[in-house]
């Protein structure tokens, strides 16, 4: 028969049946559409490292207070991370470009007439441009002696300082963060988001500003001037371990604790990206088990499917052979609506798939790209499933005797 | 200077089972069809006109014994090359009409055309054939109607297209009047007996003894075996059950 046959009978046979086709087409659907949201969340990932890596420009040592001995509140004479650190850091070992120390909060804005809430405030140091690689669009970054008498000034991030000022030139204007006046003297250049981190939303204060005025009371009281985390920018050219050796030594001899019993941790950027990794590689398995094994139950039902449609059919298959139907012919007839069936279920899984994708990446953490190839491997791995659970069922057809056929009521 | 017959058959018998529930359908069943012969068979119910029929038609095989058509010995084709027999020379006519469900009249008749690998034609082509088929039975202004919208007597008529349109060099029917009314009977044999005249061999099966004996030849069977073998008009009666070649 001509192929153009073939698809127009199997295409009338899968219309007939429209429930029918698209319960069994849906093993197939859940399938294709695992692997296409599969493959965009690697992609995604691996574009988001990418960025983040590049973003960052430096190596970053961060190095964190754990309160393993009390929490805060209690025998906070031992444990932690202070402002200090910092600067001892910084002058103690070779090849440190920069430190900074952050703390975040949040507060409304007002300037002028405009004003936004939860906004994000991050307290941090004179030098956050260097080891965060940001640049300044116009007017400078904090200095050190603002951070020191608690200066109440304010760089913004480009987005934040149109938003606040539009055309206008916002240095030397105020803004009132809560109830704080803050002095702008400061915009950074746009920088967009990397790995989850918005730069140009965000309004920059130092650091002893944000302990004094947005944190709650007992919390700065408790933390005194205690950080949280203290990042450094390691010069490319150095050995991140010894880096990382001589950081403990300095902080342990510091904080008088031994090298077994640190009060701190120091992970490295690529910390940071292997758990990344190994999160969204776990979720990646996940998901390509939900998609073979759906395309493989989604197999078994085409399989299942076709079977019965031979046996509803067989009068039918029993006609087309007494006019000249060749087993051929009859496989070819089966085998085109399997892989139809299949086909069509992997089209419905792709559009799923793109769109599952999508709003994944809206609505999780984890980010999404669509990659093409994976539409390409999405239909091909449906029209495998097709090709492989139609055949057996065809193969029958093709195998029954004329006479048979058409006794069969 | 006789050229072959159309149909040869020789000790053709067909078993059914095994042991002691074993049938025999046909016993050494050998004759001779000439091209143009208009060949009735008759015979109680059970007694091998449908096995052989069947035979005939290449869609089922004898257990024993050779049929040659157009003198090539059948019983050594595949089923495919068995499948491309009954596309181009066979056309069968069933009782129960045999027409795909849920499919116009048209398409019915189209479908034989759709599996001649030999001769594609195009979408157009194949539907205009089966337009002048229709035309052909009489049944013009129905084209685009389904089976269940037909009468038992006009579906037979579309199964007549259907086995008409690749241009057979052999009709078989088997009772294609048996479930009609006396009237649409008549039609349908006046159908036949029109492509008899066009020079068609037919051989059909019937129980009315008033369809037979308009035929050039009247089988019976009986048992298995052909009881008699009359030619009409000349009423010369030979006897050959049991005859083996
Ligand atoms: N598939 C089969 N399996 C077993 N026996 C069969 C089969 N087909 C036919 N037979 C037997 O073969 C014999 C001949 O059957 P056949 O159908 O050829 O009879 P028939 O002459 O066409 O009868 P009717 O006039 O009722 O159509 C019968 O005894 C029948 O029971
Ligand atoms: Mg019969």
């Amino acid at each position: 028969m001509i192929p153009r046959e073939f698809l127009r009978t199997a295409w009338e046979s899968i219309r007939k049946n429209k429930l029918r086709s698209f319960l069994t087409m849906l093993g197939i659907i859940i399938g294709t559409a695992s692997v296409i949201v599969m493959v965009a969340i690697s992609a995604g990932t691996e574009a988001a490292i990418e960025e983040q890596i590049t973003g960052l420009g430096s190596n970053l040592v961060f190095v964190t207070a754990s309160f393993s001995r009390g929490g805060p509140g209690e025998g906070m004479s031992s444990g932690g991370l202070v402002y200090d650190d910092a600067a001892a850091l910084h002058e103690g070992i070779r090849g440190v470009e920069g430190v900074i120390v952050e703390q975040g909060a949040s507060a409304s804005l007002r300037a002028g007439s405009v004003s936004l809430d939860e906004v994000e405030i991050l307290g941090t140091t004179p030098a956050f441009p260097t080891v965060r690689d940001v640049n300044l669009q116009s007017g400078r970054f904090l200095l050190e002696a603002e951070v020191q008498r608690k200066a109440k000034v304010a760089v913004l991030g480009a987005g934040l300082a149109e938003e606040l000022f539009g055309e206008s030139d916002p240095i030397g204007q105020t803004v009132t963060a809560g109830t704080t006046k803050l002095t702008v003297v400061g915009v950074t250049a746009p920088k967009g988001s990397v790995g989850g981190t918005d730069f140009d939303s965000r309004l920059y204060t130092p650091i002893t500003v944000v302990f004094q005025k947005f944190t709650p009371a007992q919390f700065s009281r408790i933390v005194g001037d205690r950080v949280r985390a203290i990042t450094i920018a390691v010069a490319e050219d150095q050995d991140l371990n010894e880096t990382i050796l001589q950081i403990k030594l300095l902080l342990s001899k510091r904080h008088e604790v031994s090298l077994e019993a640190l009060d701190f941790t120091v992970t490295t950027q690529d910390d940071i990206i292997n758990t990344r990794e190994s999160t969204t590689a776990a979720f990646r398995s996940l998901l390509s088990w939900v998609a073979g094994v759906s395309l493989i139950v989604g197999g078994i039902g085409i399989m299942n499917i076709m079977l019965v449609s031979v046996t509803e059919r067989t009068r039918e298959i029993g006609i087309r052979q007494a006019v000249g139907a060749s087993p051929s012919d009859i496989r070819w007839q089966f085998l085109t609506e399997s892989l139809l069936l299949s086909l069509v279920g992997g089209a419905v899984g792709v559009v799923a798939g793109v769109g599952g994708a999508w709003l994944f990446g809206v609505f999780s953490e984890m980010p999404t790209v669509v990659v093409p190839e994976s539409i390409i491997l999405a239909f091909a791995s449906a029209a495998a499933v097709g090709g492989f659970f139609g055949f057996y069922p065809a193969n029958r057809a093709a195998r029954l005797d004329p006479i048979e056929a058409l006794r069969h009521e | 200077m006789m050229s072959r017959p159309l149909i040869e058959l020789r000790g053709l018998s067909k078993r059914y089972g095994v042991g002691d529930g074993v049938v025999l359908a046909l016993e050494h069943v050998s004759l001779n069809i000439e091209r143009g012969e208009f060949v009735a068979i008759m015979g109680p119910s059970g007694s091998g006109k449908s096995t052989l029929m069947n035979i005939l038609g290449c869609l089922d095989r004898p257990t024993e014994g050779t049929y040659r058509l157009d003198g090539e010995d059948v019983g050594s084709l595949d089923k495919a090359q068995l499948a491309l027999l009954r596309n181009r020379r066979l056309g069968f006519v069933f009782q129960s009409y045999n027409l795909l469900g849920r499919t116009s009249a048209l398409h019915n008749v189209m479908l034989p055309m759709l599996y001649d690998r030999q001769r594609p034609r195009t979408p157009e082509a194949r539907l205009a054939l089966a337009g002048t088929m229709l035309d052909l039975v009489g049944l013009t202004a129905r084209g685009h109607h389904q089976p269940h919208e037909l009468s038992g007597g006009q579906q037979q008529r579309v199964a007549i297209a259907r086995a008409l349109v690749n241009d057979p060099s052999l009709i078989l029917a088997d009772e294609p009047t048996g479930n009609l009314d006396s009237r649409s009977g008549e039609e349908i044999m006046a159908l036949l007996h029109g492509l008899h005249a066009a020079g068609r061999t037919i051989v059909m099966v019937t129980h009315e003894a008033a369809l037979a004996s308009r035929a050039d030849r009247v089988l019976t069977m009986h048992d298995g075996r052909v009881q008699a073998d009359v030619a009409n008009g000349a009423s010369v009666e030979k006897t050959i059950a049991g005859a083996a070649a």
